[in-house]
């Protein structure tokens, strides 16, 4: 599904990524952690090229999005995207946030949108505040419309990127249920996370990133019972 | 007292207002409001399109764009007015050899002028909308084009209506200008006014009266359309 070969993303002179390569089969939850500073954010921006790679490859299905040839917004459509500070657009009511893409970039009817908005709404728990702004909900409730709002365009994969690291911690929950729930629907996920308990739980593969390498690539059972590399037993020493 | 007296004298001699020989007047003083207004309208229109364009060349990515962006800016904002409405008006028909009646001149004039001052207070709108929220639109695969009109130009307006009403409100202050070039606006109908009765200060202070009314007509507009924008607060 996700395909990345030898990436690199350096800054002006700071190299975050130095050399990384996995893949992500479909269906597949993964989840991405690590030190702050360790790239891991940097590594999820760039398999939507928020962030452009300054070397390596990465395929998305079978298409190599790091090809110049390829209309990178047309593969964006396909990969939903969840960000740490939401992102709502905060001129608009939480079911417009939820239909504006699936309309106006892929066309779609806004009976026919409107009704998987409110569908998708009723996934996250929050039809009620279709109607509402954004400036009206808790962060918990921000970050639920977000993830309807990416799941609104049918994605193939799903980004997140620390979806609870801003919220109060009471809120942090209604957000991972969301998450699991989607997981156990089969879609396949990339998530940078701080919640362990959540990675040990809900990922089928934990990638532990330090210093803009890929260190660790191992289940999670695995990877927080007997992690193999010093850094990451460190790590968890200071997680858990 | 004695001072008091006066001083009560001088007044006297000086306060000397008739307003009894202009009220015949009022109303042709009146009809250059439609002049006015009709001036600053498409002056408004043309200065806000323009600076819309103006100000996504400036932070656009192509290099010239910007830089003829920026000359545009400078050109316009460090040269006066009334010199860029005057050789407008005068030096169209010797350029080009199409004359140009006062209307369209004052239309173009202010209507270029303003996009200079227009572009700056989007430019800056533009910046300070979160960078998250044109991330957000890339994650989508929302088209540039899209994005801007319809997630960050309408944040953009929302922050920065005070300050384009501000530079509406001048403009419409500033429209006195085409008096220079003959525009039968409120200012040069108070001016003819004066010249038929010998007294300038009474139709001059209804003339500022009209003024302030307008500008008080458009800050209430531009209240009303804030309260309008900021209904998803």
């Amino acid at each position: 599904m996700i395909k990345v070969e030898d990436l690199h993303k350096s800054f002006g002179k700071l190299e975050v990524l130095k050399g990384i390569t996995t893949t992500i089969k479909q269906g597949e939850v993964v989840a991405i952690i690590g030190p702050s500073g360790s790239g891991k954010s940097t590594f999820l921006r760039c398999l939507n090229l928020l962030e452009e790679p300054t070397k390596g490859r990465i395929w998305i299905g079978n298409e190599e999005i790091t090809d110049k040839k390829t209309n990178i917004m047309e593969v964006r459509q396909h990969v939903g995207m969840v960000f740490q500070h939401f992102h709502l657009f905060p001129h608009m009511t939480v079911l417009e946030n939820v239909t504006y893409a699936p309309i106006k970039v892929k066309g779609m009817a806004k009976a026919e949108a409107e009704a998987k908005g409110i569908e998708l709404l009723k996934k996250v728990g929050l039809e009620q505040k279709a109607d509402e702004y954004p400036s009206r909900l808790s962060g918990g409730q921000k970050q639920r419309v977000a993830i309807a709002r990416a799941l609104a365009m049918s994605p193939d994969v799903m980004l997140f990127d620390e979806p609870t690291s801003a919220l109060d911690p009471e809120m942090v929950k209604e957000v991972l249920e969301v998450m699991k729930s989607l997981a156990h629907t089969g879609m396949t996920m990339a998530i940078v996370t701080h919640e362990m308990g959540f990675a040990r739980e809900v990922a089928d593969r934990v990638l532990f990133l330090d210093g803009g390498q890929l260190i660790e690539d191992a289940p999670p059972q695995q990877f927080f019972a007997s992690p193999k590399s010093k850094r990451a037993q460190e790590f968890l020493e200071k997680m858990l | 007292m004695n001072v008091f007296t006066m001083s009560q004298g001088r007044m006297n001699a000086r306060v000397n207002l008739d307003f009894s020989q202009i009220v015949p007047s009022i109303p042709f003083i009146l009809q250059g409001v439609i002049v006015t207004l009709k001036i600053v309208v498409f002056a408004v229109l043309l200065g806000f399109a323009l600076g819309v364009v103006l100000a996504l060349m400036k932070i656009g990515r192509i290099k010239v764009l910007a830089w003829f962006a920026d000359a545009y800016t400078s050109v316009f904002r460090g040269t006066p007015l009334v010199l860029q409405l005057v050789l407008i008006y005068f030096g169209i028909p010797q350029l080009t050899g199409f004359e140009i009646d006062a209307f369209p001149a004052a239309v173009i004039a202010f209507g270029l002028n303003s996009a200079a001052y227009v572009s700056e207070i989007i430019r800056a709108g533009i910046l300070a909308v979160d960078k998250g929220q044109r991330e957000a639109a890339l994650a989508l695969g929302i088209p540039y084009k899209l994005m801007m009109r319809d997630i960050i130009l309408p944040q953009a307006l929302k922050n920065i209506l005070p300050a384009l009403m501000n530079e509406f409100i001048t403009l419409t202050k500033e429209s006195a200008v085409v008096t220079v070039i003959g525009a039968m606006d409120v200012m040069r109908r108070a001016y003819i006014v004066g010249g038929q009765v010998y007294r300038y200060i009474e139709p001059l202070l209804i003339a500022g009266l009209i003024y302030y009314v307008l500008v008080m007509l458009l800050t209430l507009l531009g209240k009303a359309l804030e309260g309008r924008l900021r209904k998803s607060d």
